[in-house]
């Protein structure tokens, strides 16, 4: 099988300046790595070097043979940030169907099958019932939801999800990882920024990063105590496997001084509070 | 009054769906900036003798630029950069206006508009302004959403976002250029956003939003102008006013309404 994404001593970063370096991997379809680490660990500068929005700073990166950003045919893209005007009207169903754009150019109309796949994708995603919703009145969790749904039904090769389970409440998380398992059983490459240990745990290889690349490889290889220490920096022992305590995470969590958050198996963890 | 309820609404048109974009990108303060930025190419237009739509233009490419220019070489943000420029246009075009003594009557016209004195040459102007802004948006209109909702998927999808940023500036300048005659440099902006705004506050999709900016706009240009007409007001002032107040009635009669309603999140 000809691998979809190929990176030979890949430093990625801007202006030059390399956040993290030496990232050897290939990945064929049906795979899905997650790349985990602390916030400013080079994660989403990884994503978007994939997406062909920055250039390699050292190295070479191919997707399905060539440079990323000759391949936005085949690529879908879920930024870690929704930018949102303060008054955009529109529906959520219709920033689904934004994902079928790509497929029918300027101005081509969305065919039937197209709908089809905005269905899917929003069903897969809990979301038909919100398809009349202003984007606006959405959760964040909603509002992810929809954005997720969106890169979804691109059925991209290559989805890139920057932090899909940011705001996902516990019943819409394993939804996101049956959704995973369905893209991969058709065959696309996911790859995945995330800081949550339990949804790394659940990808085919991960890579953990922290200003460089700490380990690559199957989950159980690449998620032992001793690594995630070091990318993370406190870890308690867990029947499940280790546990993360992130001191130095800072999303607005809203735990006391001396609480540090636990990454990990807490069933129905809220990230940011927003899900119904 | 014929000339200029028909020039009022051919303006209205191309404001309300070009004022749309602009709000979607949350670009309304670069309008108001090239609002301003025209004001000294008109009036070293006047002084030299050519037409003045070639020094508007000529007006809005500077301060496009120089925008472009302060943003990138500095680390100020583009607010910083445009709100300098912006005065610094305005405040050049006024020295040079008052070069002149003969102008001083101009400087009112240009900044308050003369939609009175429009000719049907400016009026086909106009037109062939308002049915190519309104071709382009709609030819454009899946990258151009794209883009207002997240530059970043725009450019994954394969859309080439530096240009389409250009058209859209192109846009808005050559739309202002188009309507200062009409409401003057001064209250473009009013144009541009009001109606464009009272339309976000009321529909679900972007093509009704153009649409009933649009609507907004041409209501505001024909209650405007009459009322200025009875009354002996200035027209163009009237117009913006009109929008304005449209645009604040609608958002008074939905707090109401979503007061009067149990509103529908927390049902659930």
């Amino acid at each position: 099988m000809t691998p979809l994404v190929e990176c030979r001593a890949l430093a990625v970063g801007y202006g030059g300046r390399a956040v993290v370096r030496d990232i050897d991997l290939s990945l064929d379809p049906g795979t899905w790595l997650a790349v985990i680490g602390t916030n400013g660990s080079g994660k989403s500068t990884f994503l978007k070097t994939l997406a062909g929005l920055i250039a390699p700073v050292q190295g070479a990166v191919r997707v399905a043979g060539a440079p990323p950003a000759e391949r936005a045919a085949v690529v879908s893209y879920l930024s870690q940030s929704h930018e949102q005007g303060f008054l955009l009207p529109i529906r959520s169903r219709d920033v689904v169907r934004m994902g079928r754009w790509p497929a029918r150019g300027l101005m081509g109309r969305l065919r039937s099958d197209d709908e089809q796949m905005v269905d899917r994708a929003m069903d897969a995603l809990g979301i038909r019932d919100l398809a009349d919703e202003p984007l606006g009145t959405l959760s964040g969790g909603q509002c992810q939801r929809v954005h997720l749904a969106q890169a979804t039904c691109r059925n991209a090769q290559l989805m890139l999800l920057d932090e899909p389970t940011s705001g996902l409440d516990a019943a819409s998380q394993e939804r996101y990882l049956a959704l995973m398992d369905s893209e991969r059983a058709r065959g696309a490459v996911i790859v995945s920024a995330t800081h949550d240990v339990r949804e790394a745990r659940r990808a085919d290889v991960v890579l953990v990063v922290a200003g460089r690349v700490v380990a690559c490889g199957p989950p159980g290889q690449a998620l032992t105590a001793q690594v995630l220490a070091e990318a993370f920096g406190v870890v308690i022992a867990d029947p499940d496997g280790p546990v993360v305590i992130d001191p130095h995470h800072g999303h607005g969590h809203h735990h006391g001084p001396g609480a540090p958050h636990v990454h990990g198996h807490v069933p129905g963890h809220d990230h940011h509070g927003h899900e119904h | 009054m014929q000339r200029a309820l028909v020039a009022a609404v051919v303006v209205a048109v191309a404001t309300g769906v070009v004022g749309t974009l602009m709000v979607l990108r949350g670009m309304a303060f670069l309008g108001d900036a090239l609002a301003h930025g025209v004001l000294p190419g008109i009036a070293a237009a006047l002084l030299i003798g050519i037409p003045s739509v070639v020094g508007a233009l000529a007006g809005a490419a500077v301060m496009m630029g120089g925008v472009t220019a302060v943003t990138r070489r500095t680390r100020l943000s583009s607010d910083v950069a445009i709100g300098l420029l912006f005065v610094g246009m305005l405040a050049l075009g006024v020295v040079i206006i008052s070069r002149s003594a003969d102008f001083a009557g101009s400087l009112t016209d240009i900044l308050f508009g003369e939609v009175l004195g429009v000719s049907w040459p400016q009026i086909a102007w106009q037109a062939g302004v308002a049915v190519a802004v309104v071709a382009l948006a709609w030819a454009l209109r899946r990258p151009l959403l794209l883009m207002a909702m997240d530059p970043d998927q725009a450019r994954v999808a394969g859309y080439r976002v530096g240009l389409l940023e250009a058209v859209l500036l192109g846009m808005i300048a050559i739309t202002v250029v188009a309507s200062f005659i009409v409401v003057g440099a001064l209250l473009v902006f009013g144009m541009l956003l009001a109606p464009a705004g009272a339309a976000a506050l009321i529909t679900r999709r972007i093509g009704s939003m153009m649409i009933v900016a649009a609507g907004v706009g041409v209501l505001s240009a024909y209650v405007g102008l009459l009322l200025s007409w009875y009354l002996d007001l200035a027209a163009g002032a009237m117009v913006v006013l009109t929008a304005t107040v449209i645009f604040f009635v609608v958002l008074v009669a939905q707090e109401l309404l979503a007061w009067r309603r149990p509103h529908p999140e927390h049902a659930s």
